[in-house]
């Protein structure tokens, strides 16, 4: 058979027993990818919040950075959607024909609102930052000074009242913005768990607890996601001032983040037991009720995906993070080692939805397992296959570094509220 | 004449409320009840399986494979014939290689030996689209590619589906699946090219036992319609609430 001619899923998925012909595992890698940057997105930009909005000023330093973060991660959470289609030109159809019976129909609507949200609250917060540019670049000469000059004209929208009465109603709208984006940011989210949730033909997604699952799990992940970042280069940061002799500088560096991540790790706690509470009400549940299903999903849980699900992501992906951010004494390198796992062990439990729903046939009789693609020989191995989603978790980063140019969430004493 | 604000508002909404009346005497209807007011009501396809007589020889999966241009060799095909061996021991074995496509040639089901004298019963099921009244397919699909037609069949516009695949998730009987050529979702219509101008589906004109039969559900005369109504049928997974309506004749307990 020709290389167009291959059936999607074939390549990938391996039946077992009795499967119906059809039944491939559709949904791959770049669905696992999906909700898991959709739950980044909306996990860093409730970490934001949490300073905004209800005043936590002891996140200060990292909700600054949470919010650029947030951005950088946005266009990555559709970015998986649009790898998956099998057409992917048309991918502007669900904005122009929505079918509202769908919860897919309305992605692009609610991605927008709460796209603008976050652009609109990050100029809130920078347009004071935007306007001294401006000024500190007056009269500057060479190439890149004129450019950056035009980027920051272009960023202030022409408004550079940088009054006290004017800066005061940009924080009351960031304040206002960050609140009303909370609950978009969890709508978007708990709406990718919709989608799955409300799938019936499929024993292990169909839950109302679904969403609110997701929700949890997205914020554990997007907070513990941003703690990483903000180490990794705040760390990074204390090394170059080391290397410039700043010993004194690096050391108070180093007090500040300790403080804030001590901090941000008791919300990350709260919410991992809330999401792993959540996920084993789901299963208990799901045992005790012993609907018709039960059977073929007890095998897959206890059996199939016994490792990948109890192993991997309840043991290692929650337990050992959590007793690793309980214990006392904790060190900046320990905590990093946790959130790795909490990192790990979300995006485990994305695969173990993902995956492990499709690993069992709609006929109850049967098995399917996904070898992901990794060597790609064609455009779909690549899209679909290991390399298709370390482009994807790539992205934001790329992506950050290049908005932090503009918007440096990083340095202190910029853009406060 | 002088008017105070007070007076204005309460004015204003007691016309509104006066105004409003009448119109609470319309109806609104939802696009499908407008649409079955005003459509011609004369036709809803429905479908007959008699497993007593399937022989399970794959001749409607070679049909439909050549009728629809689905690639021959491709493993998804839109109709299939699974066999079912009940042993005694109440073990159920079920296979359907290449979708029943070279009939069932073998006695073995997956290389599995099976001692003829411990089966109890055996026997084919042919499935197919059920095109459902509540189709779980048309009511994700996030663009209105997929959608039912007023005589029941659901349709897909391969000009317009964007393959998401939400669709095949969505079927709870796995009809669903990505055409290899279209890169777009595909699956069974009733051969709908062929039944709008008055000839048989592929699959029911391809069996010689007349175990695959077409019926028009709103004309009590069908004979095939009269078998539905009269007879002891059943339906698949009737729990999903999809409303099937492609009817079995002698459906085993051990049909998935």
């Amino acid at each position: 058979m020709t290389e167009d001619m291959i059936v999607h899923g074939v390549e990938w998925t391996v039946k077992e027993l009795f499967v119906y012909p059809n039944e491939f595992i559709y949904w791959s890698i770049q669905i696992v990818m999906y909700p898991y940057m959709t739950g980044l997105v909306a996990g860093a930009f409730v970490l934001s919040s949490l300073y905004h909005v209800f005043g936590q000023k002891d996140l200060k330093e990292i909700a600054q950075f949470s919010l650029v973060f947030s951005l950088a991660l946005l266009p990555v959470a559709a970015l998986p959607l649009l790898l998956h289609l099998q057409q992917p030109l048309r991918a502007m159809e669900p904005l122009l024909t929505p079918h509202f019976t769908s919860a897919i129909a309305a992605f692009g609507i609610v991605f927008t609102v709460y796209g603008l949200i976050v652009v609109s609250e990050i100029w809130f917060v920078y347009r004071e930052y935007f306007v001294h540019q401006l000024e500190a670049l007056r009269g500057s000469s060479g190439f890149w000074n004129a450019q950056r000059r035009i980027a920051y004209t272009v960023l202030t929208f022409g408004a550079k009242d940088v009054s006290d009465d004017a800066i005061k109603v940009d924080h009351k709208a960031a304040k206002i913005l960050a609140g009303v984006g909370i609950p978009v940011a969890c709508f978007l989210h708990g709406y990718a768990g919709f989608i799955f949730g409300s799938v019936k033909a499929n024993a292990l997604w169909m839950s109302p607890l679904m969403p609110v699952i997701f929700i949890m799990s997205a914020v554990v992940s997007g907070i513990a996601l941003c703690m990483l970042t903000y180490i990794v280069i705040m760390e990074f940061q204390a090394f170059r001032q080391r290397r410039k002799g700043g010993a004194a500088e690096a050391g108070e560096t180093k007090g500040a983040e300790i403080d804030i991540i001590s901090k941000s790790t008791r919300y990350l706690l709260g919410f991992l037991v809330a999401a792993i509470s959540l996920e084993l009400l789901d299963l208990i549940f799901r045992g005790y009720t012993a609907m018709k299903s039960w059977d073929i999903l007890r095998s897959v849980m206890y059996g199939k995906d016994f490792v990948n699900i109890f192993v991997l992501q309840y043991t290692l992906g929650n337990l050992v993070p959590f007793v690793l951010l309980l214990l006392p004494g904790r060190t900046i390198k320990r905590t990093v080692l946790a959130l790795l796992l909490v990192l790990f062990g979300v995006f485990m439990m994305r695969w173990n939805v993902v995956i492990g729903g499709q690993a069992f046939s709609l006929s109850f009789s049967g098995y399917m397992h996904y070898h992901i693609p990794i060597i790609p020989h064609s455009l779909e191995t690549f899209k679909e296959g290991l390399f298709g989603a370390l482009t994807v978790i790539a992205t934001p980063f790329v992506l950050f570094w290049f908005i932090n140019k503009f918007v440096p969430s990083l340095r202190r004493g910029i853009g406060e509220t | 004449m002088s008017c105070s604000r007070r007076d204005f508002l309460k004015d204003a909404a007691g016309a509104a409320f006066v105004s409003s009346l009448p119109l609470s005497a319309f109806v609104v209807l939802t696009a499908d009840e407008a649409k079955a007011a005003v459509a011609n009501a004369t036709v809803r396809w429905g479908y007959l399986v008699d497993t007593n007589k399937c022989t399970g020889c794959g001749m409607c999966v070679k049909a439909c494979k050549n009728e629809n241009e689905i690639p021959y060799d491709s493993p998804v095909t839109r109709t299939w014939v699974e066999r079912y061996v009940v042993t005694k021991d109440g073990a159920i074995h079920i296979d359907s290689p290449d979708g029943g496509r070279d009939g069932f040639t073998s006695d073995k089901i997956r290389d599995e030996e099976i001692d003829p004298d411990s089966i109890a019963k055996a026997f084919f099921v042919p499935k197919l689209c059920n095109q459902c009244d509540n189709p779980a397919c048309v009511q994700v699909c996030p663009v209105g590619a997929t959608y039912k037609t007023e005589d029941g069949v659901v349709l897909i516009d391969r000009e317009w589906c964007i393959g998401c695949g939400y669709c095949i998730m969505a079927c709870p009987y796995g009809v669903r699946f990505f055409h290899p050529e279209h890169k777009v979702a595909d699956k069974c219509n009733f051969c709908y090219h062929r039944i709008t101008k008055g000839m048989m589906p592929a699959c029911v004109e391809s069996c010689a036992f007349g175990a695959r039969r077409l019926a028009n559900l709103r004309d009590p005369d069908d004979p095939v319609t009269k078998i539905i109504t009269t007879e002891r049928v059943a339906v698949l997974k009737d729990e999903y609430g999809t409303k099937p309506h492609v009817f079995y004749l002698g459906l085993d307990n051990s049909v998935r």
